[in-house]
């Protein structure tokens, strides 16, 4: 192959050809897989438009309601409407999916980058360290931090990022060192380009569609970590509104209360399955177009 | 020739891959047949349904394949529509085949003693007798130690002992018939030219006939007598090999020869275009568009297979025009260019 | 030979790392744990009372030389004493630590009892109803919370119908402990049944497509045994293979539904003991944990060599 057209050859692969019209769109999975998520994002957004009340307002008179026209979701044992309180709790699970999920990701996929491609002193280190933290199941690691750090809702996202981060960098690492002796990075390194370039303008687009497979299903997984924190009592603290922890006040009255525990677990769920399936599209989509 | 009994004849066969959105008509209307001792070749490019054609001689298609129409006939035995029951009698006794890859061809996790018993297993042989014949089977292929590596797994032999290993099995139970998708695509050359002999030499000395899809017209040169070229699920030509490699007759067949190197050409000839979307209605001569002498009714009507010479079926409208610019290739050439 | 030599190597290459993950967590329990001392002694201590707490609990000497009497008294069993409830921490574990294998064992015999079958059944039926509907439960037992479903459980069949205890342990005998395990067994497997449903039904799938399956069927053996000797079999590896990595993550799940069903095991102690503040209990179970993932990891590398004969042996 000359030089010229290796060079255009590597740069379509660099950029991707763009997706035609897209047929995936269209697939009744795709669509209520987004229907979902955005009505998540709406809720977590603009909660005003979904509840009127407050959902740390105390009114004993009105306690442990169940399910009605006023409530519908029913009220909690100091009145606090449960409807208004999972509504408002929606930001901090999202966030906790989200950004619990986006900012290991960033973390991780650059240190699989440099990990992989330099390889010495650093792989090894962070390769270490990743040996050290597997060690350890998963939930219980982040139940440590969350010991050292103390409860609170930013030593949730703290701990969910100094865990999160391990699995990118592995995936990532991995591929990295897959491709790094294929043909068109070789032939990159040899036309002098610089390690930046490489990177960046090469690796980077082809290893980073596992990452995202990956990441979409970590959502949820993140997601409900999060919610078990505050449902152990060591994430958001009463009386701020999250679905595990209204779960968590919930569970003293389950033989009489079941909506208190019921409402803020189905929205976990549906939500999750929303992620869960959107997961599922792009993982069918990433793999459609890489053959 | 043609008082030789018939082992094997194909009607009008027809294997479409039902899908939910749409059909691929992989094998449209395929007929042939073949003569006890006949070594007989299917060649096209891949997609042309040459490999399906042989699966579903034995059943042996991947979802969603079926066979919607047309007959198998072995020995008289209509195969299509038989009972699983009826059809394992069949397979490896009477029919057996052997793959293209044996690396996936072959169980990775099973060693080859297992997958060798597995052949003998309607013989309700005792584990002695299993052994020996296994055994003999791999000396026959020229697997040297045998006893030391029926234990061994596939990914310990080499590509050419896969194969090799892959051809005992295949044969152990001592088939009338052996189907071959692409035996020697996957191998180095040197190796590729070994085990086509060893599948020559067996096919002599068990008294087989040989059914051989392949891509590479000096395999067909080397082993077949009778070949049929497949384009788009259909057979376009079909004749003695000698014949076919002297005096082709549809352009598709011409343009095969002359992509081969064999020292006459000044340059090679590579066939535009790509082959038609076989899910799609195709109207007129499917080669037509890529064809340079295609005109007129090429376009509108599909052309018959119609027997030119005894022995000689093209499906061309323009077969005499394509004879007259025919370049003769003695078939030496093709095997030893 | 090979084999036996690559398990010694693998075992070798656990203890650096639990060296390791011994100096992390007791360098970080001496950072947050507070002043043992002030804990015993309560608020009110004198000073002299502390300093002479801190003589003889040895407090006073250099961290590297407390970390190795640390060190030696684990090597001798001796996890040091629970500050809350002033026993020795190995007792406490050792009482509890049945429990949670108990309810690992249960769930793991759970998730393979449902995960089975149905993950085979997708994979055999592949797009046809069956399958979409196994791939459908799949991803909702992934996205519902463990702690929910157990709660949900909890109400349905221990207080509204009353069939099993609503949570809590029932020691007496083999069925009243089965009976205390049903409903967090299931809490616990929920996601792993999906989660190897999933991994079978795309093993079926794929080794299905394999040209040696078609291969075994040419030679003309029975469609059982196709489907046994070749398909089965070989989907199983990464079943199994799957199955022990997630029964480690399933260690970790136990904080969640023993907290969730009030059971005695390690989980529930870790997370009380959190809450009591009660470092030396928190410390042994972590290394607890760590030394239990790293034992089935090795267990799962050792068992994987088993099953598939292409492993290398080398690295």
């Amino acid at each position: 192959m000359s030089n010229v057209n290796l060079k255009a050859h590597m740069e379509r692969r660099a950029k991707d050809p763009s997706v035609r019209i897209p047929d995936w769109a269209r697939r009744p999975t795709f669509i209520v897989a987004s229907v979902i998520v955005a009505v998540f994002f709406l809720i977590s957004l603009f909660p005003g438009l979904f509840a009127h009340g407050d959902p740390l307002e105390i009114n004993v008179a009105q306690a442990l309601q169940g399910p009605s026209r006023v409530h519908f979701f029913g009220t909690d044992d100091y009145g606090r409407d449960i409807y208004t309180r999972v509504i408002y709790g929606a930001r901090i699970d999202l966030e906790m999916g989200v950004l619990g999920v986006i900012v290991p990701f960033a973390i991780g996929t650059v240190l699989g980058l440099l990990a992989g491609y330099y390889g010495g002193l650093l792989d090894n280190v962070v390769m270490r360290i990743i040996d050290v933290l597997m060690a350890f199941p998963f939930t219980i690691l982040v139940i440590v931090i969350m010991a050292i750090l103390g409860p609170g809702i930013q030593n949730v996202f703290i701990a969910l990022w100094l865990v999160g981060w391990m699995s990118y960098t592995r995936l990532v690492r991995g591929e990295v060192l897959r491709l790094k002796d294929v043909e068109f990075i070789q032939a990159a390194r040899v036309e002098g380009f610089t390690d930046r370039r490489i990177l960046l303008r090469h690796l980077l687009p082809n290893v980073i569609s596992s990452s995202i497979v990956y990441g979409a299903s970590d959502i949820v997984m993140t997601m409900l970590t999060g919610a078990s924190m505050s449902f152990l009592g060591l994430g958001v603290q009463i009386p701020s509104p999250e679905w595990g922890a209204i779960l968590n006040e919930g569970r003293a009255f389950i033989s009489y209360a079941w909506w208190i525990t019921f409402f803020p677990g189905l929205f976990l769920a549906i939500c999750g399955v929303g992620f869960s399936l959107l997961g599922d599209c792009l993982t069918d989509i990433l793999r459609r177009k890489g053959r | 020739m043609e008082n030789r009994n018939v082992l094997l004849e194909v009607k009008d066969l027809k294997t479409y891959f039902v899908g939910r959105h749409e059909t691929v008509k992989a094998v449209n209307g395929v007929s042939f047949t073949l003569y006890e001792g006949d070594s007989f070749g299917l060649v096209g490019e891949s997609g042309c349904g040459k490999s399906q054609t042989l699966r579903s001689i034995l059943g042996l298609l991947k979802q969603p394949g079926r066979i919607v129409g047309g007959q198998i006939l072995f020995r008289g035995q209509d195969l299509v529509g038989m009972s699983p029951r009826q059809m394992r009698e069949i397979r490896g006794a009477q029919i057996a085949q052997i793959f293209q890859e044996p690396m996936t061809a072959l169980n990775p996790v099973l060693p080859i003693r297992k997958q060798i018993y597995e052949a003998f297993e309607r013989d309700g042989l005792s584990k002695a007798e299993r052994e020996a014949k296994s055994v003999e089977m791999m000396k026959l292929v020229g697997i040297p130690e045998p006893e030391k590596r029926l234990g061994e797994y596939p990914h310990q032999f080499s590509g050419g002992m896969r194969q090799r290993a892959m051809i005992a099995i295949a044969l152990a139970e001592h088939p009338a018939l052996l189907l071959a998708d692409e035996p020697t695509t996957a191998l180095d050359v040197t190796i590729q030219d070994q085990i086509l002999t060893l599948i020559e030499q067996l096919k002599g000395e068990m008294g087989m006939s040989l059914i051989m899809v392949t891509h590479n017209l000096g395999v067909i040169a080397q082993m077949c007598n009778r070949v049929a070229v497949m384009y788009a699920g259909r057979i376009v030509e079909m004749t003695d090999t000698v014949t076919l490699f002297s005096k082709p007759r549809h352009p598709y067949t011409k343009a095969l020869m002359n992509s081969i190197p064999n020292g006459k050409q000044d340059q090679l000839e590579t066939i535009s275009g790509t082959p038609p979307n076989l899910s799609m209605e195709i109207v007129g001569c499917p080669f037509a568009p890529r064809c340079k002498y295609a005109e007129g009714e090429c376009f509108t009507t599909l052309p018959e297979l119609r027997e030119i010479e005894a022995g000689h079926l093209t499906r061309c409208h323009r077969f005499d025009v394509v004879e007259r610019f025919a370049g003769l290739i003695p078939v030496e050439e093709v095997v030893h260019g | 030979m090979e084999r036996l030599n690559y398990c010694v190597r693998r075992v070798l290459q656990i203890i650096p790392v639990l060296f390791v993950i011994s100096v992390v967590i007791f360098f970080l329990m001496r950072f947050i744990g507070g002043d043992p001392a002030v804990m015993v002694l309560g608020d009110k201590a004198t000073s002299e009372a502390i300093a002479a707490f801190h003589q003889r609990a040895g407090l006073d000497d250099p961290l590297p030389i407390q970390y190795v009497r640390y060190m030696r008294d684990i090597l001798h069993g001796d996890l040091g004493t629970s500050l809350s409830v002033r026993r020795p921490v190995a007792e406490l574990v050792a009482a509890r630590f049945p429990v949670t294998v108990k309810l690992t064992v249960l769930s793991a015999f759970l998730s393979i009892l449902i995960s089975l079958p149905l993950g085979y059944l997708a994979g055999k039926y592949k797009d046809r109803p069956a399958d979409q509907g196994i791939r459908a439960l799949a991803l909702v037992f992934i996205a519902m919370p463990s702690f929910w479903v157990g709660l949900l459980l909890m109400m349905l069949f221990g207080v509204r119908l009353g069939w099993l205890p609503a949570g809590g342990w029932d020691s007496t005998n083999f069925w009243t402990q089965c009976k205390s395990l049903l409903l967090p067994a299931l809490t616990h497997s929920l996601s792993l049944i999906a989660l190897l449903m999933r991994d079978l039904r795309n093993s079926v799938v794929d080794i299905s497509r394999m040209d040696y399956v078609d291969f075994a069927r040419s030679k003309g053996i029975p469609e059982s045994e196709v489907k046994g000797r070749h398909i089965f079999r070989n989907a199983l590896i990464s079943y199994v293979t799957l199955l022990s990595i997630r029964i480690a993550y399933m260690l970790g799940g136990s904080v969640i539904t023993e907290s969730v069903f009030a059971l005695p095991g390690i989980g529930k102690l870790m997370i009380d003991s959190i809450f009591g503040r009660d470092y030396a209990v928190v410390q042994s179970l972590v290394l607890i944990f760590a030394a239990m993932v790293m034992v089935i990891n090795l267990l799962t590398d050792i068992l994987y060599s088993f099953l598939d004969p292409r492993v290398s042996y080398h690295e």
